[in-house]
């Protein structure tokens, strides 16, 4: 009996988003006038990983089947936050990252605390967070500006010797020190059970309040994290309600088309990164075809609702009616 | 033997329902305890509470002569029970290695080390009999047999001193049932302390070491297995309850068993849960569903509501196959059918929305005009369906969910009516509901009988279905097993064909 059934099984949404998203990426290279190149592979990093990592945030709420849509705000507020405090010398740099991060985990452990505490649908919660998140922004910000150590900047907008993306890197090691442990872990698995079955992991005695409180934490530590990437890209703070809505729906998008169920319970991380990128490359796509980018959504959203169909599929094996309204 | 748990005069209410009073239980390690009794008698709550699903309102709980107090199921867990509930704790989307260790997960600097959550995993299904089992599969590709097997698994790999099983035999094969029966005995001889509630006399028969009888929340006794006759623990379950009061039925049955069926179902059989059903019924006929609760009546309903796929065998009507596709097609002129589910807050009813929507809604298409609602019409049919069934709604505006259970009840009895069925499926529907209503309902019953109605009524109150019904089918796995009428219909014959023991098996 062949145990890469059950890894197939269990990975097929994250395999099949990571082969569409080579297969699309090559044809972006291949049509594109400079073709392999650093300054093109770095571009495409550079906007792909800022996207990865907000869907790597959105993930974990939709794994325990709920969801964040104040990710793309945390990802704006800490964004705005880093163009004051990301300056100076290293060490007043370093400590503003601190800061940073400590804030986005900040405003997830708040959503965390509300959703478990106060008994609300995480969709209206992080709904109404996010709105307050966004009004700091704007305090932060009222106008775009701002600065950053140029240092880091610069670093991690660039490439190493070899070619290769800072970004990229930058995007493994936040999949190894933050996705990885996290779903090896007793908690990520408690978080995978209470989006299987939140009764049955009740049951079967998971601490379903600190899973939850844990996992929008991480989720806002991540944004954090994009915030930050965000600073480092473009130089300064922008407090942009279109960014934050714009960063949310697509995290969601990404999630779906990596293979994560929006019912929570399966799916990775990985997936929503792979799917990220391969959203970001499709609407680089139609510019190096040529086509209008009017198209871009248009098109978006025709991937988006294929990737979605595939998941729906087994609903035809279902035989009591019933079942599909739960 | 020194009693490991023990419940001293615990109560539980939900709301104003009473579902334990003063109960006691005690069992011992090295024992296999049987719980016996009727739907509704008191054993799920029992169970919950040693499980620390639910607290005792009242009583103590002894672990070892302490008094504990179990606040969550962790509480318990940690004490050394597990609890093997119908399916209810796996997580379906995990894997059947990591529904096993979803409490305690084995860990290496952190994080689970899959190696040993393996062996765990392999070792806990050895030793329930399933190796068959692969520890890697996703437990919501299983079989309900094998999920049931990984749920064993998962309490054993838990190490407790305290098992107990909530029906844990009703959805397993033949062949995994004794794998079950040699792993109990074997566990019980290693000095475990075994709850057991189970339907199945011979089960009892084969497992148990001591028997506890409860009724209507209460504690009846306690006796050693086989020192009481089958006949004597049917006795002691049923007990001598308050008599219903049930409108008179038709004297003489011949002149409705001339007239044609409306409703013959033949063969009926669904995905392995409903085999080979034979029914008829005939207008003017109450025809009882019986049968321990979960034997496939509700799924019967659903089928002949159009709800299920994949149904096969034939359904007539008057004379007329049909096949019903959807409830939408069950409740056209032409078919005719209602269903009353059994769950009214959640199937039943919107219970946001207004009385006058509720009972208007499943026959909207009657009161409207090119898709418009006329609202002169509809708040006339309410009114009118409002008296007929004496539903106590301050104003017709009001959200249902403000009415009491039984108006509610009423409430989506009366929507059906709307829409003047000619069939009439009723799931449990004096569920929760105060004595008074419950007889109105009867009531109501019999005049839609009268009416030229066939009604079908699936109760799990025995009483009920003695006073209320023509004839009874009793259900079992899915198949009907007997049918009672006139003199037979029993409650002793009505509980022994539940259990599928013959009524000689009782004397």
């Amino acid at each position: 009996m062949g145990e890469w059934r059950f890894h197939l099984r269990e990975h097929k949404g994250a395999y099949a988003a990571t082969a569409m998203f080579v297969l699309i990426f090559a044809l972006y290279i291949t049509k594109h006038q400079t073709g392999w190149t650093v300054p093109v592979l770095t571009t495409a990093a550079n906007k792909g990983v800022l996207l990865a990592i907000v869907a790597m945030a959105q993930t974990l709420p939709v794994l325990t089947s709920g969801i964040d849509l104040s990710i793309g705000m945390v990802f704006v507020l800490t964004n705005c936050l880093a163009s004051h405090l990301v300056v100076g010398t290293p060490l007043q740099a370093t400590f503003g990252v601190i800061v940073v991060l400590a804030v986005g985990a900040l405003c997830g452990a708040i959503n965390g605390v509300i959703i478990v505490y106060g008994r609300l649908q995480p969709i209206i919660t992080t709904l109404a967070t996010g709105t307050i998140y966004f009004g700091l922004s704007l305090g932060l910000r009222p106008v775009p500006g701002g600065d950053v150590y140029a240092g880091l900047a610069d670093t991690v907008t660039g490439a190493l010797p070899g070619g290769i993306p800072t970004m990229l890197v930058v995007l493994l090691g936040v999949v190894l020190v933050v996705w990885l442990p996290y779903r090896r872990s007793a908690l990520g698995r408690a978080a995978l059970a209470i989006g299987s079955s939140e009764a049955a992991a009740y049951m079967s005695g998971v601490n379903i309040g600190r899973t939850k409180i844990v996992t929008y934490t991480l989720a806002g530590l991540l944004a954090a994290i994009g915030g930050l990437l965000l600073t480092c890209v473009t130089y300064s703070g922008e407090a942009s309600s279109a960014v934050g809505g714009v960063y949310t729906l697509n995290s969601i998008a990404a999630v779906v088309i990596g293979g994560t169920s929006l019912a929570g319970g399966a799916g990775s991380a990985i997936g929503s990164i792979f799917g990220a990128l391969l959203l970001r490359t499709i609407g680089d796509l139609l510019f190096v075809f040529d086509l209008e980018p009017l198209w871009q959504p248009l098109f978006q959203g025709i991937i988006l609702l294929t990737a979605v169909s595939m998941g729906a599929l087994q609903l035809l094996k279902v035989s009591n009616r019933l079942e599909l309204f739960k | 033997m020194e009693p490991i748990l023990q419940l001293v005069d615990v109560s539980k209410r939900y709301g104003g329902v009473r579902a334990l009073e003063r109960a006691r239980f005690a069992c011992a390690p090295g024992r296999i305890h049987a719980l016996l009794g009727e739907n509704g008698a008191g054993k799920s709550t029992l169970i919950k509470m040693m499980a620390g699903v639910v607290q005792p309102d009242e009583g103590r709980i002894l672990l070892e002569g302490s008094e504990r107090r179990f606040l969550h199921p962790q509480d318990a867990v940690s004490a050394g029970i597990a609890c093997i509930f119908q399916e209810l704790s796996l997580m379906p989307d995990l894997s059947v290695a990591d529904n096993i260790c979803i409490t305690n997960p084995p860990t290496r600097y952190g994080l689970i080390d899959r190696k040993a959550q393996r062996r765990i995993a392999e070792a806990a299904l050895a030793r329930a009999g399933a190796e068959g089992i692969h520890p890697l599969a996703p437990v919501g590709s299983l079989s309900l047999s094998r999920r049931q097997m990984v749920e064993i698994a998962k309490a054993l790999a838990r190490e407790p001193k305290i098992l107990i099983l909530d029906e844990a035999t009703s959805a397993l094969t033949a062949a995994d049932v004794q794998r079950v029966y040699t792993l109990l005995k074997r566990l019980r001889d290693e000095g475990l302390a075994i709850v057991y509630i189970s339907h199945r006399m011979n089960e009892i028969a084969e497992l148990a070491d001591d028997c506890s009888v409860f009724r209507n929340g209460q504690h009846v006794a306690t006796f050693e297995a086989g020192s009481q006759s089958n006949a004597q623990t049917v006795e002691m379950m049923i007990g001598r309850d308050i008599e219903h009061a049930f409108p008179p039925k038709p004297a003489a049955q011949t002149a409705t068993s001339a007239a044609a069926p409306s409703l013959e179902v033949k063969g009926l059989s669904w995905n392995g849960r409903l085999h080979d059903i034979q029914l008829a019924v005939r207008p003017g006929e109450i025809v009882g569903l019986g049968g321990l609760d979960g034997q496939g009546q509700r799924e019967f309903f659903l089928a002949l509501f159009g709800v299920l796929r994949g149904v096969t065998g034939d359904v007539t009507l008057d004379g007329k196959p049909v096949s019903v596709k959807s409830p939408r097609h069950a409740k056209c002129k032409e078919v005719g059918i209602a269903l009353v589910p059994e769950d009214r807050k959640t199937d039943g009813l919107m219970l946001p929305m207004s009385v006058r929507d509720n009972l208007s809604f499943a026959a909207l298409d009657r009161f409207s005009r090119a898709g418009v609602v006329i609202g002169a019409q509809e708040s006339e049919a309410t009114a009118s369906m409002v008296r007929k069934l004496s539903i106590k709604a301050p104003e017709l505006g009001d959200a249902v969910g403000t009415l009491s259970g039984g108006n509610q009840q009423k409430v989506v009895i009366a929507k059906w009516l709307m829409n003047a069925p000619r069939i009439v499926l009723l799931s449990d529907p004096t569920r929760g509901i105060d004595v008074g209503t419950k007889q109105e309902i009867y009531v109501l019953l019999r005049r839609l009988a009268d009416e030229g109605a066939a009604v079908l009524l699936y109760s799990t109150d025995y009483a009920e279905l003695i006073g209320c019904c023509d004839r009874v089918a009793v259900f079992f796995d899915g198949r009907i097993v007997r049918w009672l009428a006139g003199a037979e219909l029993t409650e002793h014959a009505l509980v022994a064909s539940a259990l599928n023991l013959t009524t000689e098996a009782l004397h």
